[in-house]
C-alpha cells in the first residue's frame, strides 16, 4: 500500500488532525473545522430533506399530479415561518397543535404499553420453577430488587441528611452500578472512533497498515 | 528537584499513552478470540434459523462519525442473510444512513466477489429504498402497506418492478427488523414496529447507547442485541466461522475484530490510569490527613 493520491483523502486527513489538535490546546485551526461541521451537517441535511421529503411528499402530489388534499400539510408546513416575525409568530400555534395532537394520539398508547407495561411484566418475579435456569432466576431476581430499591431511593429519600436505610442505600449502589456500566460503554465508544481514525490516517491516508 | 503527583500528571502524556496502545495492535496483529454474548449469538441464531427466501428489513440509522462501531455489523448482518440466502430490505430513517447503506453493501459484494462463491444480485438479494424523514410514521405505514411508504427503490425503479419485493407488502412479509443505529430509533422500531405489529425487532447500536436496550432484552421486546465494536467484534466472528465452514477460506477482512484488538489494549491502559489515579488520590488524602 502506498500513500493516498486522492485529494479528498488528504483534506479528510487534514480535518482529523485539525480536530485532535485540540488534545494539545484550543487553536483556530480546530475552531474553523468545527464551524466547517456544523455548515456542511446543516448544508447536508437541508438538501436531503428536500429531495427526499419535500418533493415526494408535498411537491409531486400537489403541484405535478394537482392532488389539492395536499394543500392542508403544505398550508400547515407554511405555517412555521411565521415565527420569523413577532407580529404573525402567534400563526405557528396551528401547525403545532396539529404535530402534538397527532403524535401524542400515535405515540401514548404504545409509549405506555412498551415503557411500562411489558418493563413492569418483565421486572415481576415467579417461582424458580418457571425460569429456564437458575442463572436466569438469579437474574430475575436482581432486577426485582434493583428495580424496587432504585424506586425506593427515588420516592422515599429525602436530602443529603436523611438517615437512608439499607433499602436505599442498595437503590444507590444500583444506580452507581448502572452509571458505571454506561461510563464504561462510553469509554468504548469514544475509543473505538479513534481506532477508527487512526486505521484512516495510517491505512488509508499512509498506507502504512494493510 | 520536584516531587512527582501521581494525580497531576499532565493530559497529555494520558492521551500520548493511549494513542500508542491503541496503535500497537494495529501494527503488530493481535486478535483476541471474543467471548460471544447471548443477546449478540440471539441475533446471530435468529437470523440463521431463518429459512431461505426469508425477507429481513435492514434499518441503517448510523451517521459517518460511528462508523467504525456500526458499520462491521450492518455488513455482517448482511453477509450472514446472504450466505443463507435470506434477503435484505434496506431503508433509512437518518438523512446520513442513506449513502453509508449504499457503502456498506458494496463493502460486502466486493468480499464476495473476492470468495467467488456466492453472488449478490441487487433487486433480488437485496434493495435499498432510501431514506424518509418521519421516524415514527414511517415506521407505522410500512405496517400498512410498505409501497405507500416507499414507491420507488432510492434510484427511482418503481417497487413493482424489483423481483425482491413481489411477495412483500408490510410487516407480515418480514421476518425480522434489523436496526443499526447511532441515535434512538430503536425507541421508535420497538414503540411503533414491535408493540404495534409484533415483528421481532434485533438491535445494534453504539456502545454510548448499549446499555439503554438491555431492558428490553429481559422483556422479550427485542430478541437480540449488538453493542458497540465488542459486539460487533463477535458478530463477525461467528459469521466468519459460518465462512469457514461453508467455504474453506479464512476472511482476510475483519475490522470489528481488529478495533477490538486495538480497544482492548487501550482500555487496559485507561484502567491502569484509573488505579493509578485512585491510587495518587487516596495517598494526597493520608498526606493531608498527618
Amino acid at each position: 500500500m502506498a500513500i493516498s493520491s486522492s485529494i479528498w483523502v488528504w483534506i479528510a486527513a487534514f480535518l482529523t488532525l485539525a480536530v485532535f489538535s485540540f488534545l494539545y490546546k484550543d487553536n483556530i485551526i480546530y475552531k474553523m473545522v468545527e464551524a466547517l461541521f456544523v455548515g456542511v451537517s446543516a448544508g447536508y441535511s437541508i438538501v436531503i430533506i428536500l429531495k427526499h421529503s419535500f418533493v415526494p411528499n408535498i411537491w409531486k402530489p400537489l403541484f405535478v399530479s394537482h392532488n389539492l388534499l395536499y394543500l392542508i400539510p403544505f398550508l400547515l408546513g407554511l405555517l412555521f415561518f411565521a415565527m420569523l416575525s413577532r407580529k404573525t409568530a402567534y400563526l405557528t400555534h396551528i401547525p403545532f397543535a396539529f404535530l402534538i395532537g397527532s403524535g401524542a394520539g400515535f405515540a401514548l398508547p404504545l409509549v405506555f404499553q412498551t415503557n411500562v407495561m411489558a418493563q413492569v411484566k418483565g421486572t415481576m418475579l415467579f417461582a424458580p420453577s418457571h425460569y429456564p435456569s437458575l442463572g436466569a432466576f438469579i437474574n430475575a431476581l436482581i432486577i426485582f430488587i434493583g428495580v424496587l430499591t432504585v424506586l425506593f431511593y427515588f420516592f422515599f429519600s429525602r436530602g443529603e441528611k436523611t438517615n437512608r436505610g439499607i433499602i436505599v442505600k442498595t437503590g444507590i449502589a444500583f444506580i452507581m452500578i448502572g452509571f458505571g456500566a454506561s461510563f464504561g460503554y462510553t469509554v468504548m465508544a469514544r475509543l473505538s472512533l479513534l481506532v477508527g481514525r487512526l486505521y484512516f490516517l495510517f491505512g488509508t491516508w499512509l498506507g502504512i497498515l494493510h | 528537584m520536584a516531587k512527582f503527583d501521581i494525580s497531576n500528571i499532565d493530559r497529555r502524556w494520558i492521551y500520548i499513552t493511549i494513542l500508542l496502545g491503541a496503535l500497537l495492535p494495529l501494527f503488530v496483529p493481535i486478535t483476541f478470540a471474543p467471548k460471544i454474548s447471548p443477546e449478540v449469538k440471539a441475533v446471530y441464531d435468529y437470523i440463521d434459523k431463518l429459512p431461505p427466501g426469508s425477507v429481513i428489513l435492514l434499518s441503517f440509522d448510523y451517521g459517518p462519525s460511528t462508523l467504525p462501531e456500526t458499520e462491521p455489523m450492518a455488513e455482517d448482518i448482511m453477509k450472514h442473510a446472504f450466505i443463507n440466502g435470506v434477503r435484505v430490505i434496506g431503508i433509512s430513517l437518518t438523512e446520513e444512513g442513506a449513502l453509508l447503506a449504499l457503502k456498506a453493501y458494496s463493502n460486502v459484494v466486493k468480499e464476495f466477489e473476492n470468495y467467488g462463491t456466492i453472488r449478490v444480485n441487487y433487486g433480488y438479494d437485496f434493495v435499498f429504498l432510501g431514506y424518509k424523514s418521519g421516524r415514527q410514521a414511517v415506521i407505522l405505514s410500512i405496517g400498512e402497506d410498505i409501497r405507500k411508504t416507499f414507491p420507488t427503490d432510492y434510484q427511482g425503479t418503481n417497487i413493482d418492478d424489483i423481483p425482491m419485493m413481489f411477495n412483500v407488502k408490510n410487516y407480515k412479509d418480514i421476518s425480522l427488523v434489523v436496526d443499526i443505529s447511532s441515535t434512538n430509533t430503536p425507541n421508535d422500531w420497538i414503540t411503533y414496529a414491535y408493540s404495534r405489529y409484533k415483528v421481532p425487532v434485533a438491535v445494534g447500536v453504539t456502545a454510548v447507547l448499549a446499555a439503554n436496550y438491555y431492558p428490553f432484552i429481559q422483556t422479550g421486546q427485542i430478541i437480540g442485541l449488538i453493542g458497540g465494536v465488542k459486539g460487533a467484534s463477535e458478530y463477525e466472528y461467528l459469521v466468519n466461522q459460518k465462512i469457514q465452514s461453508n467455504w474453506g477460506m479464512k476472511p482476510k477482512r475483519i475490522p470489528a475484530m481488529r478495533n477490538m484488538s486495538a480497544l482492548t489494549v487501550a482500555e487496559l491502559l485507561i484502567v491502569l490510569f484509573i488505579i493509578l489515579g485512585n491510587i495518587g488520590y487516596f495517598s494526597q488524602k493520608g498526606n493531608k490527613r498527618r
